[in-house]
């Protein structure tokens, strides 16, 4: 290969890579940008159901696991320096700050995202999309809005609820087994946290990776070559893109939040 | 013989010089035909011809390289969305696969378009739902789920949802495709009878040539990117074209040829 087809390669790719963020965010653009519908609200109300309580119990499981790991590793550390006390405090600033949002979002873009996008692409495969807009109604309302809003809405509170759940297990690991006083993890750990420093950031951070993680899956399965491979195909796109996504993001994000 | 010209309404579909590529690959070149009103046309052709193509040509979900497509004197491809959307209401598809939307049980798949654009009470939408599904043979089916009908019965309920705002133009795709010979039986009744009852007009994209010349008025007969005959079912039946006598009458070799162009066969076995 000469360097002429690699410069042509690499200007084909980056016209590619254009062509796909202006695409997705006309889809996206297509979909949200309307004036909203009553007929809408009970099809984001089955998605919420769907995307976000359908989604509960891996969060719930994982938050408990997550939080009860980090509280045992985090002790051993600790109580070789006699801080053990702080155990509280460290574990509810690393799954606040960190942990909570992050896993949350890649469990998210395993379990909800993939399943988004799967959903969409058989959709397409089977004419259903075509349907929709032979029958004078618009897919990107009918189908995308109400997932994509179903999404914004569930990471962040699916993010919250996995750090509320790996608090406690961090309690169950600290308290009940090793045997800190509970008075003090508690109360170290509500001095600890910051309303704004932790608790907005941990939000914002969230809300940013449901954005991202429902638009590329919503996407990529808008966008699936309607066949089986396509399909197949689609789908870890939407998990390797997305948990890409919220790392690179997380570290921006902590950047600006934390870089001082 | 002009009274009779001008006594004619004028079709309800016109399709004017039309091409249309998938990148190098050209699928139409130069294409023209009309659709008459109140009356079953016919197009026909090989498989991977651009059959179903030229479906989503007339319905607006592709755009044509150059050509007009007239739907009652209105540009399909010059509409703004709405325009369009407005169009469509007048025209309905039965897709190849039925469509159905999976999530949805028969009754609320038929009551689908009703409810989202016709505004009448439930009363109402429940009653009109009975009768297109009853028009089908399958109102004992509405709370089934589309999986737990057969494929020909899924067609049906397809046909039932797309008649259900009472277009004008319904464009069925392939709809005979994979159907066993009740089925299709029942397919090539419901579209004469609810074409004729409803005074429909009616485009059938089919390679089933017997069924489709059983029902047509009128047929048109595609091959290399463009319309290689037209006529009544009697005239293309009657007619010495020699591929489209391979057609008809569905012999492996002639025109068509059964060989995809390849190498010498003794050159590549020997070398």
């Amino acid at each position: 290969m000469n360097l002429l087809d690699r410069v042509a390669n690499l200007g084909r790719a980056a016209i590619e890579l254009v062509t796909g963020f202006g695409s997705a965010g006309l889809m996206l653009w297509g979909a949200i940008a309307r004036k909203p519908r009553a007929k809408g609200f009970p099809l984001f109300v089955k998605q919420l159901y769907v995307v976000g309580v359908q989604s509960m119990v891996l969060i719930f499981v994982s938050g408990l696991f997550i939080g009860m790991v980090l509280a045992l590793q985090g002790y051993n550390i600790l109580v070789g320096f006699g801080t053990e006390e702080s155990l509280g405090p460290m574990v509810a600033l690393s799954l606040l700050r960190e942990l909570g949002p992050v896993v949350t979002a890649l469990l998210f873009a395993g379990r909800a995202g993939s399943a988004l996008t799967a959903e969409i692409g058989l959709m397409k495969s089977t004419e259903q999309l075509s349907s929709l807009e032979m029958m004078a109604i618009d897919p990107l309302r009918q189908i995308i809005a109400p997932r994509f809003w179903a999404g914004v809405v569930s990471l962040p509170l699916l993010a919250l609820i996995f750090t509320a759940v790996g608090i406690y297990g961090g309690h169950i690991v600290g308290v009940e087994w090793k045997g800190i006083d509970s008075g003090s993890f508690w109360s170290i750990l509500q001095a600890s946290v910051e309303w704004r420093q932790d608790i907005v950031n941990c939000l914002i951070k969230s809300l940013v990776f449901a954005v991202v993680v429902t638009w590329i899956a919503l996407y990529r399965g808008y966008q699936v070559i309607p066949n089986p491979e396509g399909i197949s195909k689609a789908t870890t796109q939407t998990v390797v893109q997305s948990s890409l996504a919220v790392l690179a993001l997380d570290f921006l994000l902590t950047a600006l939040m934390f870089g001082r | 013989m002009d009274h009779q010209v001008l006594a004619e309404p004028k079709p309800l579909v016109e399709i004017h010089n039309l091409g249309f590529s998938r990148g190098e690959h050209v699928i139409f070149d130069d294409i023209s035909l009309s659709i008459p009103r109140g009356k079953v046309t016919a197009i026909m052709g090989p498989s991977g011809i651009g059959k179903t193509t030229l479906l989503k040509l007339m319905g607006g979900q592709l755009t044509p390289d150059i050509g007009h497509v007239l739907f009652d004197g209105v540009d399909v491809h010059k509409c703004r969305r709405e325009e369009l959307f407005t169009l469509r209401k007048r025209m309905s598809m039965l897709f190849q696969s039925g469509a159905l939307f999976t999530d949805m049980n028969v009754f609320d798949n038929v009551a689908f378009a009703l409810r989202e654009h016709s505004g009448l009470p439930e009363e109402i939408i429940k009653r009109i739902v009975l009768m297109k599904l009853e028009a089908v043979g399958l109102r004992g089916t509405a709370n089934m789920m589309p999986n737990e009908l057969s494929g020909g019965m899924q067609r049906r309920a397809a046909l039932a949802r797309a008649i259900a705002l009472e277009p004008e133009m319904v464009m069925y795709d392939e709809p005979f495709a994979g159907q066993d010979p009740i089925s299709m039986g029942v397919l090539v009744k419901l579209i004469r009878e609810l074409s004729a009852a409803l005074q429909l007009t009616s485009v059938v994209i089919s390679h089933d040539v017997q069924e489709v010349l059983s029902i047509a008025d009128y047929v048109y007969v595609m091959a290399d990117k463009r319309v290689i005959a037209q006529g009544t079912p009697a005239e293309l039946k009657a007619s010495d074209m020699a591929q489209l006598k391979q057609f008809i009458g569905g012999e492996p070799d002639g025109p068509v040829p059964f060989h995809f162009p390849a190498e010498d066969y003794q050159k590549e076995l020997i070398g």
